[in-house]
């Protein structure tokens, strides 16, 4: 059983973890990071038909984080949802650890393809989505990339081919945070109209609130609906999500949170 | 070569069900029998290699072998990253398979050749990379190198190839075949160069030295058992390969010799220079111009045997 405001409660303490993870380990990305989480919760407690104690279940749905730049938001979610102790996140890329700074290949359960060179999830994704095709399972797929990341000309070569095989079981939810690196990903290069693209290769595109918990879970679930299209969820979201300093500021794509700055973050999540 | 490919992947789905072949837009009616059988196996992923070399690894993530397959720049060095972050890295059993392979496509201009993609793939942790000499050997590497547990890379010439073998061999993954004997010098032949070394063979028996042919099939992992007793049993060990004299697998028995040296033979590594061949020609016009033809090869093993004496 899940409600969306005791999803809302995870997100929240999932942001903290991750705000947390970001500072002790000084690594980068944490406005990346922020601005999926809610998208990770929706998949990992409203969509994926996955087992814990399972991990490896051949049936099981996939998802990829393709943007594995946000691999402390993943990491964060698959603890809390059960797939490995959570005390693990205390040695996130520390020298020799399981959990390197982006996703590493089968570094923990759950964690079904190593990314962090972007454009490579979507193909991935495609290929275990014709494996089930051909095993006959019912395996979904799921693909979580950034908006910057659909700039790849190999996000477009996957984009072309899944239509073409009607492959409806697969699904991208886009990180639409309006940032990239270093700039707004709208004017470095002619991203948007983003949906319309998606629609235009042959996609069931739709547009969501990236923050709204039911939003999102109305976007996923009818997945597969017989259309033959894949879906395209364009998800808008803020980069930095729920961390007041740090919304929409392209700074916290680099920057790392002081013990102070920690702190302010996470009474501001517990009030919210 | 690439019809023995079309008949043995068609053999292999037959055996086993895990196979897939995607194909990037090319063997126009070379697979209709194998799609014929194996229709839901079978995925023409059009000209989109980032695509299908992507989803390969995703489909062996999942259990199944799929082969890739295209003209050789095409599913090499196209998607050289692809290649190394989601078939090497993930380690997953995919057969990348290139057709057309170094000078084959000479006509066509550089764009179609592929006088590099060992020099880079073979630097790859995981892969294993296989230059089969003729079509006879292109099942039998086929079958080796499904039965690895990780990715290996199939490097095919195009069609009409001598055959050396009469039936198909037997291929052992990094065991050289020795083609024929002989005690002056020892060349060892990449993929179809094979062929051209058994002619220069031929040759340098006309002027009475005698060679020793091997068919290295597998450049990674080397044949180092053989390389060892060639450098000390021969003065002279020759590499012959359509490949570039940078990286391919002159300069890989040449890490072996450095790392392993010295000892009593010397290398004698023969390939293609380091330029694009631009002009037009053929790839038999285009060999002679390398000095990769029998007689070329032949006359280079002479001077250099004269000048160790």
């Amino acid at each position: 059983m899940t409600s969306t405001p005791h999803l809302a409660a995870i997100s929240r303490r999932i942001r903290a973890r991750v705000v947390e993870m970001s500072h002790v380990a000084e690594t980068p990305h944490l406005g990346s990071s922020l601005s999926c989480v809610d998208m990770l919760v929706a998949a990992y407690w409203g969509y994926l038909r996955i087992d814990p104690t399972q991990p490896l279940a051949p049936d099981r749905d996939r998802f990829i984080l393709s943007k594995g730049h946000a691999a402390t938001a993943l990491y964060a979610v698959l603890a809390e949802r059960g797939f490995f102790d959570p005390t693990l996140l205390d040695t996130y890329n520390e020298d020799g650890a399981l959990l390197p700074e982006h996703p590493g290949l089968q570094c923990v359960p759950g964690v079904e393809a190593a990314t962090g060179s972007l454009g490579h999830g979507l193909p991935l994704g495609l290929g275990m989505a014709l494996a089930a095709r051909i095993q006959q399972r019912p395996t979904r797929c799921l693909v979580l990339m950034s908006d910057g990341e659909c700039e790849e000309g190999s996000v477009w070569e996957a984009a072309m081919f899944a239509p073409a095989q009607k492959l409806d079981t697969v699904t991208v939810m886009i990180d639409y945070n309006k940032w990239q690196a270093t700039g707004r990903s709208d004017e470095i290069m002619a991203l948007a109209p983003l949906a319309d693209k998606w629609r235009a290769f042959g996609w069931d595109a739709c547009e969501v609130d990236g923050h709204d918990l039911d939003a999102l879970l109305a976007a996923l679930r009818p997945v597969p609906d017989g259309t033959g299209r894949p879906r395209a969820v364009i998800c808008h979201t803020v980069k930095g999500k729920g961390v007041s300093f740090m919304e929409d500021d392209n700074n916290w794509h680099y920057r790392i949170p002081t013990a102070e700055e920690v702190e302010k973050a996470r009474v501001e999540l517990w009030q919210a | 070569m690439r019809n023995a490919f079309a008949a043995a992947i068609t053999a292999l789905a037959a055996q086993d069900d895990r196979i897939v072949l995607l194909s990037g837009d090319i063997g126009n009616r070379l697979f209709d029998t194998y799609r014929a059988r194996f229709p839901s196996r079978f995925y023409n992923c059009g000209v989109a290699e980032q695509n299908m070399t992507g989803m390969a690894a995703g489909l062996a993530l999942s259990g199944l072998r799929p082969f890739t397959y295209t003209i050789t720049p095409f599913a090499t060095t196209r998607v050289i990253e692809q290649i190394r972050v989601d078939i090497c890295y993930h380690n997953v059993p995919v057969v990348i398979v290139g057709t057309g392979s170094g000078l084959s496509y000479a006509s066509l201009g550089p764009t179609h050749h592929s006088c590099e993609d060992v020099g880079i793939l073979r630097t790859f942790p995981n892969l294993t990379v296989l230059c089969p000499a003729d079509a006879m050997e292109v099942g039998p590497t086929m079958e080796a190198a499904v039965a690895l547990p990780g990715p290996a890379y199939i490097r095919l010439g195009k069609k009409g190839e001598p055959t050396i073998h009469e039936t198909p061999p037997t291929i052992e993954i990094g065991r050289g075949i020795v083609m024929r004997d002989g005690t002056d010098v020892c060349l060892l032949g990449m993929g179809t160069m094979t062929a051209t070394a058994l002619e220069a063979a031929k040759r340098l028996m006309a002027h009475g030295l005698s060679a020793r042919v091997v068919s290295m099939h597998t450049v990674k992992p080397l044949d180092t058992d053989l390389l060892r007793k060639s450098f000390e049993q021969f003065r002279l060990v020759a590499v012959v390969e359509e490949h570039s004299v940078i990286g391919g697998l002159g300069s890989a028995v040449a890490e072996w010799l450095a790392a392993h040296g010295p000892r009593r033979g010397v290398l004698e590594a023969i390939g293609t220079p380091d330029i694009f061949l631009s002009a037009a020609g053929s790839q038999q016009w285009m060999r002679e111009q390398c000095g990769l033809t029998p007689q070329a090869i032949a006359e280079r093993i002479t001077r250099r045997l004269k000048a160790l004496r």
